[in-house]
């Protein structure tokens, strides 16, 4: 008992100590270390989904816009390579003034040429060349550059999220005469116009980068360089920040991992912590019996105890609270009162699987039923919430088997439509109801919705929230989806919001936890205080 | 790893006929084991533990002082006390009943791999052995590629092919076990061969399913019986070792591999006994079951016994 409070209160004064430094006079030099838990499969960050490429190599370039660095919340956009933008009345057009003097690593100038070239290449790739973001700009209409400096963006129609959509860190700025003799340069290649210069990178092992000394902030960045460590292996990360050899991992770790590190370096550690854009889903075969059924759906719904789960699994997993579409404590997150409505989010959870077994007993399902569940062949957090949801299935008299799907075979099974139940996941680069409920719409327009079902209201909901500009009309097409995916046909099952948990050295300043772990990862706010 | 099953194969290599030990059936089993148990100490000790092992698989609902499954939140980590004798996991569930029940998915992987894999490698051997020439040199070959791999390497290439699960875990372990079975069989069964009333058979007429079956494959149960349970203690480990890389029974079955991994992992340090436990369960049934094979080797290998 002691002892645990003895972890709590270093916990703690970790906690407390991680931003103190944030207002201390930044020092020069020094390299940061950090490892990185995955690999780039490529160097062009358009085309990429991994944070494998953002981590290592952002640092390289910048975007248009991004969150403030200094934003806890990331919903704040400041400029990056943009220093104003305005918005015209009807919500239509986009026009950005940008930086003068920002130069390529290689020397030369960037314009407006460089970002329309750029977005071109992201929103309307030629055949042959990748872009995996594009279906999020389907309302851009054109990219226009009428001078060397100003970028306009003209939309189909208005849209609520468009300036998030331009603070994108995957949008980075190639230098458009590369582009023109070759769309695919940026595959091997890295040329930006971000605070550190490519320097090396050796596959399986590190990647290099060297401050740019004709960095356009002036006075940043303050580190000498960084060096990303290649660490797949979560115990070997931990070793290497605790044995010094790492200063940080930027993805994240678990509880235990955090209170692994707060009791070995004690005050030499400092910890951020904050909920996560991501979350696992439970996708609910349509196709399939009885899960055609929304009365089997409910009850497998109403059957979890997420409260309950919430302060359990947080002990041992990366999850922390329950929620809704949103991350908890942001602008258009669902209040605890009105979650508490939908099903499966009550607090009387007696009541709550008594109403299940009815549902249960209603659509003919027997005592004991038994069907798979397909799991992720991810261990942290897939393997305990796997274990969670079966237990609480198991309290309503189902019999779950769980299959452990490889990370190779799992979206040929998810995409190919052969499973009951599966575990699924959420996990959005920027808090934005538009690319948060995208892949929930129709199996026919989102090909990421993997419960395979067709609701044109839920997709009339979906465009109407997008397009509402005034932010409360929007909110209240977001609750009314929220209410229509989770409650009235429960088309998948959403379980705990992520945690996201950085335990790193003390050292480390200037840095910023955002729910994401796909943003603030440019460093050139990022210094060491020894 | 290797070294053991080059071991096993050295070791077994060649009983003939009159390796057979005939004169057991004749003074009675009982007469039998209690010999055993006096000239051969440890092996009796083994099978002691191979005996227990496999009646608190069988009893594990009575003997279990819980249900495997059953989560008790209030109680995750909870260390050893009165009303939890090993402590409970992380999701608290009692560590000692999950060790109970997870007996019996070790000896339901280990005895039907060490069955399948056995029966079927020797029945491969002898019949390679008996038609020598193409056939021989042909299923040898075949079994040369398959030994190339070793044997963690081939479950784990097998287990990526079928997927995980009880089912296939047990086909994972099995195919690996055939070659060197059969490589083990036809040494033994080569001699048999060469043997007069096989020729007499032969000249009598009888089909070659008969000749394997009646006069060959009975003549090598020596070294049948010791690939038995040389291979039960092998597939015991490798049931556990491809369920703490994910790859074996998926949870909530317990099993003492999948036991190790996870929380197990993450908590090693202030909670040590989610890992001790399911490891000294391993260590001891595999132990002995080797301790038991090599015992069993001994009693019925003719060179050992003259020594």
């Amino acid at each position: 008992m002691r002892r645990r409070l003895g972890l709590l209160i270093a916990i703690l004064a970790a906690t407390l100590a991680a931003p103190a430094g944030a207002q201390e006079k930044p020092r020069y030099g020094g390299e940061l270390v950090f490892a990185v838990p995955s690999e780039p499969p490529s160097y062009d960050a358009h085309r990429e989904e991994t944070f494998g490429v953002i981590h290592p190599m952002a640092p390289h370039y910048n975007t248009l816009l991004r969150p403030d660095p200094t934003d806890k919340t990331a919903t704040r956009i400041v400029g990056d390579l943009a220093e104003s933008w305005t918005v015209s009345k009807d919500g239509r057009v986009y026009t950005l003034k940008l930086r003068r003097g920002v130069k390529f690593h290689d020397g030369s100038e960037m314009t407006s040429k460089d970002a329309k070239a750029s977005y071109d290449k992201i929103i309307f790739p030629p055949p042959g060349v990748a872009s995996d973001r594009k279906g999020e700009y389907l309302d851009v209409e054109a990219v226009q550059a009428p001078d060397p400096y100003t970028v306009v963006f003209r939309l189909k129609w208005p849209s609520g999220s468009f300036l998030m959509s331009l603070a994108s860190p995957w949008n980075w700025i190639y230098k458009a005469d590369i582009l023109a003799k070759d769309m695919r340069w940026y595959e091997k290649n890295v040329m930006g116009t971000g605070p550190f210069v490519f320097v090396e990178h050796v596959k399986g092992s590190h990647w290099v980068g060297k401050k740019n000394p004709n960095y356009w902030d002036k006075g940043k960045p303050y580190l000498d360089g960084y060096r990303a460590l290649f660490i797949r292996d979560s115990a070997a990360q931990v070793s290497a920040v605790r044995g010094e050899r790492a200063h940080i991992q930027f993805r994240g770790f678990s509880p235990a991992e955090r209170d692994t590190l707060v009791q070995a370096l004690g005050p030499k550690i400092a910890v951020q912590e904050s909920p996560w854009n991501c979350v696992i889903l439970v996708a609910l075969n349509h196709e399939k019996k009885p899960f055609d059924d929304k009365r089997f759906r409910r009850a497998l719904t109403l059957a979890l105890d997420r409260y309950q789960g919430a302060q359990a699994l947080s002990k041992i997993a990366i999850v922390k609270e329950p929620a809704g579409v949103q991350v908890p404590g942001l602008p258009f997150a669902t209040r605890p009162a009105e979650l508490e409505k939908l099903a499966g989010y009550g607090h009387d959870i007696n009541k709550s699987r008594a109403e299940a077994k009815r549902l249960l007993k209603e659509a003919g399902v027997p005592d004991g039923f038994s069907f798979t569940y397909k799991n992720r062949g991810v261990p942290m957090p897939y393997e305990p919430l796997g274990v969670w949801l079966i237990d609480q299935w198991r309290q309503i008299g189902l019999n779950v088997k769980q299959e452990v799907v490889e990370a190779a075979k799992y979206y040929a099974e998810l995409r190919g439509g052969n499973f009951e139940a599966a575990a699924d996941f959420q996990c959005g680069y920027i808090v934005e109801p538009d690319l948060d409920l995208y892949k929930f719409q129709s199996m026919d327009r989102s090909p990421a919705n993997y419960s395979r079902y067709v609701d044109r209201t839920l997709d009339e909901l979906y465009e109407k929230q997008g397009r509402a500009v005034d932010p409360e009309e929007r909110k209240k097409h977001i609750r009314e989806f929220e209410r229509r995916l989770l409650d009235e046909e429960v088309h998948y099952i959403y379980t705990l919001q992520w945690h996201r948990i950085i335990p790193y050295n003390a050292k480390v300043q200037g840095w910023t936890i955002t729910p994401s772990h796909y943003l603030n990862q440019q460093l050139d706010t990022v210094w060491l205080s020894e | 790893m290797l070294v053991m099953w080059r071991h096993i194969s050295m070791a077994v290599t060649p009983a003939t006929v009159a390796d057979v030990p005939e004169v057991a059936e004749r003074r009675g089993w009982l007469t039998v084991v209690g010999e055993f148990c006096r000239q051969r100490r440890l092996g009796a000790i083994g099978a002691a533990v191979v005996v227990i092992n496999i009646l608190v698989g069988l009893g594990a609902n009575v003997i279990a002082p819980y249900d495997p499954l059953a989560t008790d939140y209030g109680a995750m980590l909870a260390r050893p006390s009165a009303s939890h004798w090993l402590g409970t996991d992380a999701f608290g569930r009692d560590v000692l009943s999950r060790i109970v029940y997870g007996s019996r998915t070790a000896m339901l992987v280990g005895f039907a791999c060490a069955f399948f894999g056995a029966t079927l490698g020797t029945v491969i051997g002898v019949t390679s052995a008996y038609f020598a020439g193409k056939v021989d040199l042909l299923i040898q070959r075949l079994m040369d590629i398959f030994l190339a791999f070793p044997l963690i390497i081939l479950a784990l290439a097998v287990v990526a092919i079928l997927g995980t699960g009880i089912g296939n875990v047990i086909m994972a372990i099995t195919v690996p076990m055939i070659p060197r079975a059969a490589l083990v069989a036809r040494s033994s069964a080569l001699a048999i061969r060469e043997m007069p009333y096989v020729d007499a058979a032969r000249a009598a007429g009888f089909r070659h399913r008969r000749i394997i079956l009646r006069h060959m494959l009975p003549n090598v149960m020596a070294p049948y019986l010791i690939m038995l349970t040389a291979y039960l203690g092998q597939a015991i480990l490798l049931e556990a070792s491809l369920s703490f890389l994910g790859l074996g029974v998926a949870e909530p079955t317990p099993a003492w591999g999948l036991m190790l991994r996870g929380a197990a992992v993450q908590f090693a340090e202030s909670a040590p006994w989610m890992a001790i436990f399911p490891g000294l369960a391993i260590s001891l049934a595999v132990f002995a079951f080797n301790l038991f094979g090599d015992s069993l080797r001994d009693a019925l290998d003719p060179r050992l016994r003259t020594q």
